[in-house]
């Protein structure tokens, strides 16, 4: 089980586990959320809560 | 070669920022960018309410879908930070964060540098934790609606990037100022007084992008490797270590940074960054 997990090489299955959230997150609408929030001036980020 | 590493990096960081903060021009208009490169996240920490940033946050783009009412956890922000930490960990820290080259920019200053106790480098673990994943997503009001509690009540670097230049800009906005600008400005002005006598300290104490990516130090495909057979123990890669980190000891401390320092400092050169992994005397 030790070797099978060295030869996967967590860094490759960070990669690809990393891609697939990225994919799975585009799909179900995430990245309209990101850019709304980031073209509008953010109150928060300013200090003014 | 020593000094040509460091410039390397150095001219890195400054294309770093230089794509992460294009839109000068914004500055006395005190707009902000609107368009379609706000789609993606800087790889480092760098404010999207700034006027001339050109990339969302990261960190307050996770915030911002899991705050809102119809996400709790954000696929699309923490994919895009765990493929960069699964391939370079925390190398985003040393080389492209435009908040760390302003540390580094800060720490240049001719004051006598001061290490912080250990216990200060979990703290950003607690923020991560707390602030960035927790809090948004679990408190929210009779929508579901939550708030981005790390850049509301901490992130020093929305108030230098972003509140400084547009509430200088703004006076109805500026008229609006309250006790959460007193503290998120009493919080600025400790994080550089620190970075002035403790290099990198918000890297070290409170980012939680940082954190984040230090913990894939342990796993990622851009590593340091450690020639043990050439190792002496003279200790000069810890010396000069920005990060308090000694290599010998913690390889892949979640503390390091990857900036090299201490591969161009070793006299043996026993210390190298590879993408290899080899079944030798090399960690």
């Amino acid at each position: 089980m030790k070797e099978l997990l060295n030869k996967i090489r967590p860094g490759y299955a960070g990669i690809v586990l990393g891609i697939l959230f990225v994919i799975y997150g585009v799909s179900r609408g995430e990245v309209s959320h990101v850019l709304n929030k980031a073209i509008n001036i953010c109150l928060e980020c300013i200090g003014l809560g | 070669m020593k000094i040509k590493s460091e410039i390397k990096r150095r001219l890195l960081q400054i294309v770093a920022f230089g794509y992460s903060n294009p839109f000068l021009s914004n500055f006395p208009a005190g707009k902000i960018y609107k368009g379609s490169f706000k789609n993606f996240c800087n790889p480092g920490m760098n404010c999207y309410s700034c006027p001339a940033a050109s990339l969302a946050c990261p960190i307050g783009a996770m915030q911002a879908v899991s705050d809102s009412m119809n996400f709790s956890f954000s696929f699309y922000v923490v994919g895009i930070i765990l493929a960069i930490g699964a391939l370079c960990g925390r190398w985003v820290c040393g080389f492209l964060c435009p908040f760390g080259f302003l540390q580094d920019l800060i720490g240049k200053i001719p004051v006598p540098k001061f290490r912080l106790p250990k216990p200060f480098k979990y703290i950003k673990y607690i923020v991560l934790l707390v602030f960035v994943l927790i809090l948004p997503a679990a408190v929210t009001n009779y929508m579901g609606i939550g708030k981005p509690t790390f850049c509301e009540y901490i992130c020093p670097v929305g108030t230098l990037e972003g509140g400084i230049p547009l509430l200088s800009t703004h006076a109805e906005l500026a008229g609006t100022i309250g006790h959460i600008f007193a503290l998120k400005m009493t919080i600025l002005v400790i994080v550089i007084a620190g970075c002035i006598f403790v290099k990198r300290f918000f890297c070290k104490v409170f980012c939680p992008l940082g954190a984040f990516y230090g913990l894939m130090n342990k796993i990622s495909i851009y590593h340091m490797s450690l020639d043990k057979s050439m190792c002496v123990r003279c200790g000069m890669c810890a010396a000069v270590c920005d990060m308090d980190v000694d290599p010998v000891k913690e390889l892949k401390s979640p503390e390091c940074i990857r900036c090299g320092k201490c591969v161009s400092a070793c006299p043996k050169k026993a210390l190298k960054f590879s993408l290899h992994h080899r079944n030798n005397t090399l960690q």
